[in-house]
């Protein structure tokens, strides 16, 4: 019993200290910040990183509005930063304060969805495409036909990730049309393909990496860096970039308008813009950052992966996801619902 | 005169003694609600959260969907759908649990007393570890290539692997195994508390180890199968890792729908109507199910 | 006679039933334990005997956290809410039909009524103002709504026990001069004592399993062991938090097998 009230008094004053200083709290998604990233930032600056978790961007947009959670940074996604900018969650950065601000590599510098990069550091980026292990597949993997019109080797053996907006997004193009469409004919052949396709599917789940390398499963829809991981364990699988059109995404931190430790924010946000530490970072959870000249410290079996370093051919049709207006995140939905009814 | 005064003080006891529990949950399950129960009268913000304008829309929105597509009105049978295969699986999953749970809180109880407790402990110990790494472990049983099959090869009890994973069959199992010891302690208090001598009594009167069963035992253990059976359907209305892991996610369960509203769907005034109308349903029902279930098994009476 | 009650009790079937329970229960735990040994990062293909995802957990700083948080909490959790839930079975079971009893057994009952989303997102919107208001982020938010839903697991099987609990005693009792007190602390607890224990058990588990409403409760630095898996669930779990289930379930084994040998000497 004096045990455990001691427990708790040291872990209910420990979010007192949260706010002393040499402390930063960030909340990034789960499994993504590399622990010798935050030791050595330690040991450079004497500041405590505190990582908290999240696993979708709606919930950490919901939980920073609601108020009263703690955190200085967050790290949302390209398509949702416009959010978080137009209700006034985060703030515009003092570039000032940050010298390693040129070290952002030139083409994410001036990203759609944060003009100038006035608001958010780059954290990572990958995309969404399809992964085949090719002993059962042989034929064309850069397709989404892969998942939407399945082929018999495949049928009943793939597996498509439960991300609502990529997974419309994908049909959508597919059809012909664009993410965030709001043209009912375009949808409504999405829908169908995705509805028809269906029965062919095995789950909707995530763990590729592992069902991939087990062969539980023969395809899915998946993140590059986990179809890396993947590749690793098994020789055969390989990674499709969809060529009528696949999602990108990209990561970056942003410092949170109520944030309480202004100044230790700059300082992790300036450090993990030295190559170096950027590469750190990819090392960790196995995809790109936007540092330039991070490449040099990556690891060797990241420097070449086809996961990692989009084949030149295959660039164009990669898309960052727009911010869905109401309307068309309605669409989705309505599909979504359909599709998993 | 003296039973009212009973009466009385009976009820300020109950009050009383429940007040504490009372204010516990006004505090943080009921009375946050009433913020739900507003918010389903409000209209859904462009990004998530509400806009402060009335709006019944997601009132209608649980029954009738705007056809996006040609824009008429129809019912929505998309949630029926979601809606009812939820309440058939709680209710497989509540029977299956039943039927294993009831013979082993009735091992339980039958063991010499100083050793019910270890018993107990053994049914809960599997719960000390992780929903989502024990849902994983299930999958490592009983996938294709799992340690089921590979037993059950290996004995040569069959010829072909068996595909239970991401069916209807491998989600029972998951489920069963997840509630089983919220169907097991509360059928435990129950038994525990029989005098087994009425057993004695039942057999002198020639009655079959049936008759016994029906009319001694389960009259007797009855709080403890409703308690059980609320315990495992209720909760398993609103699962949602365990058919998403084990039957592969491709059907949404209640829970699942809701949680699309108040996240990725951006829609949370239909996410809040569709909680309380679920409130309501599940109170309801409920309330009809231990009346008749309480109906005429007072065991003293 | 003894030999003779045990030979009543008996249902052909049960002990069959009952051991096939035990067995399908903790053979999943064998798989997860076994994976916890495995040299390689994956928790379904083996890749060898070793010991260093033990040596990871032990040197992760943040599963460490989580995992004490967790505990702290259920332990919290579970005290407060069956210490409610007992008071609450002893108000609504054996007495009079009084006004308000429905009411009170539908309001314990409430939390197990809405998915956990409803009753994350309301407690989010409410706590987040208070923690506004007040500045407090700590611990206290999460016990305080652990407690809560984990009342009704502790108050049923506790009301399952005392329902048509056998009066008599406690009638002997007090015509022997107990004070009601007396009478309580003497012949109802100990009467109640095996329900208290399944009702415990029942909240300390759930608590301990919460995902939803904990992710949605908690400030910066309060991941607990299930919000911080369900963080790794999108990417790659590895065996790291089947070897802290492990030492979890060793830790347990160990201290039940002493608690079981001591009391068995005393008795």
């Amino acid at each position: 019993m004096k045990r455990l009230i001691s427990a708790t008094a040291l872990l209910l004053a420990t979010s007192a200290i949260a706010q002393a200083e040499g402390q930063l709290n960030l909340y990034n998604w789960g499994n993504y910040t590399s622990p010798e990233l935050l030791e050595k930032f330690k040991a450079e600056t004497g500041i405590t990183v505190t990582v908290t978790d999240y696993d979708s961007n709606d919930t950490a947009l919901a939980k920073v509005e609601a108020g009263g959670h703690g955190f200085d940074l967050v790290v949302p996604s390209a398509n949702y930063v416009p959010i978080w900018v137009e209700k006034g969650l985060i703030v515009p950065l003092d570039l000032s304060k940050l010298p390693n601000h040129a070290n952002i590599a030139p083409e994410w510098k001036d990203v759609t969805w944060d003009p100038g990069r006035a608001h958010t550091i780059p954290w990572q980026w990958g995309s969404t495409g399809v992964a085949v292990d090719t002993a059962i597949y042989p034929g064309d993997i850069n397709t989404s036909a892969v998942f939407l019109e399945v082929p018999d080797e495949l049928k009943g053996k793939i597996n498509v990730v439960p991300e609502m907006n990529d997974i419309v997004a994908m049909a959508t193009m597919y059809a012909g049309g664009e993410p965030c469409s709001e043209d009912p004919e375009v949808l409504k052949k999405a829908r169908d393909l995705l509805v028809a396709a269906k029965p062919n599917w095995i789950s909707m789940d995530y763990g590729a990496t592992e069902r991939l390398s087990n062969g539980d499963w023969a395809a899915s829809v998946n993140w590059n860096g986990s179809t890396m991981r993947a590749r690793l364990a098994n020789n055969t699988v390989a990674y499709g970039y969809p060529k009528e059109g696949y999602p990108l995404f990209m990561d970056s931190v942003a410092l949170l308008a109520d944030a309480q430790n202004v100044e230790e924010a700059y300082k992790f946000l300036d450090f993990i813009m030295v190559p170096e530490n950027a590469a750190m970072i990819s090392a960790f959870a196995r995809y790109a950052n936007g540092i330039a000249g991070s490449e040099a410290f990556m690891p060797e079996d990241m420097k070449t992966a086809p996961e990692v370093v989009i084949p030149e051919e295959f660039k164009a049709a990669g898309v960052f996801l727009p911010t869905c207006t109401g309307k068309a995140q309605e669409y989705i939905t309505a599909i979504w619902t359909e599709l998993q009814k | 005169m003296g039973a009212d005064r009973l009466q009385r003080q009976s009820a300020r006891n109950g009050w009383l003694l429940s007040l504490p529990a009372l204010i516990l949950l006004f505090v943080a399950a009921m009375g946050p609600l009433v913020i739900i129960v507003v918010y389903s009268f409000l209209t859904p913000g462009e990004y998530g959260n509400v806009v402060w304008e009335f709006s019944l829309d997601g009132w209608t929105g649980i029954l009738f969907t705007r056809d996006i597509f040609d824009g008429t009105l129809g019912l929505a049978d998309a949630h029926l759908t979601i809606f009812w295969r939820s309440v058939k699986l709680s209710i497989l999953t509540t029977v299956a649990t039943f039927a294993l749970g009831f013979p082993t809180a009735w091992f339980i109880a039958t063991r010499p007393a100083q050793q019910r407790g270890l018993w107990l402990f053994l049914i809960t110990i599997p719960f000390w570890t992780n929903l989502l790494i024990r849902t994983f472990a299930i999958n490592e049983v009983i996938r294709v290539e799992g340690v089921l099959n590979t037993v059950l090869l290996w004995i040569g009890v069959i010829d072909t692997p068996l595909a239970i994973i991401y069916t209807d069959t491998a989600v029972l199992i998951g489920m069963a195994y997840v509630y089983l010891p919220l169907m097991v302690l509360p059928l435990f208090a129950a038994i525990d508390r029989f005098d087994m001598r009425l057993l004695e009594a039942g057999y002198d009167l020639y009655a079959s180890r049936w008759q016994v069963l029906r009319r001694v035992i389960l009259p007797i253990v009855k709080p403890g199968i409703i308690a059980g059976s609320i315990l495992v359907f209720v909760p398993s209305l609103g699962a949602y890792v365990t058919p998403r892991v084990l039957g592969g996610g491709k059907n949404m369960m209640i829970g699942n729908f809701i949680e699309l509203q108040f996240l990725a769907g951006r829609n949370w005034p239909l996410g809040a109507a569709l909680s309380v109308t679920l409130l309501v349903i599940v109170t309801a029902a409920l309330l009809v199910y231990v009346k008749a279930a309480n109906r005429g098994s007072n065991p003293h009476g | 006679m003894a030999e003779r009650r045990f030979e009543v009790a008996r249902l052909p079937g049960f002990a069959t039933v009952a051991v096939a329970t035990f067995v399908m229960l903790y053979l999943p735990i064998a798989t997860l334990v076994t994976f916890s040994f495995n040299a390689g990062s994956s928790i379904a293909v083996w890749e060898g005997f070793s010991l260093h995802w033990y040596a990871d957990a032990w040197n992760n700083q943040a599963v460490k956290d989580a995992t004490v948080r967790s505990l702290v909490i259920a332990v919290w959790a579970a005290m407060i809410s069956t210490t409610v839930a007992t008071l609450a079975a002893l108000g609504t079971t054996r007495r009079a039909a009084f006004k308000g009893e429905t009411f009170i057994y539908v309001a314990i009952n409430q939390p197990l009524m809405v998915p956990e989303i409803v009753t994350a997102v309301a407690l989010m919107i409410l706590f987040g103002m208070v923690k506004v208001a007040t500045g407090y982020q700590g611990l206290g938010y999460l016990i305080l709504a652990h407690s809560a839903f984990c009342i009704p697991f502790a108050y049923l099987p506790i009301r399952a026990r005392l329902e048509g609990m056998d009066l008599s005693l406690e009638s002997a009792a007090a015509d022997l001069y107990a004070s009601p007190w007396q009478t309580f602390r003497f012949v109802t607890l100990p009467l109640l004592g095996p329900g208290i224990l399944a009702g415990a058990m029942l909240a300390f588990v759930i608590s301990l399993d919460d995902v939803i409403i904990t992710e949605f409760v908690k400030s910066g630095g309060q991941d607990t062991l299930p919000t911080y898996m369900l963080g790794q669930m999108r990417r790659t779990m590895t065996p790291e938090v089947n070897a802290i289930s492990t030492a979890l379930l060793a830790l347990t084994v160990v201290l039940l097998t002493a608690f079981f040998l001591l009391t068995r000497k005393k008795g």
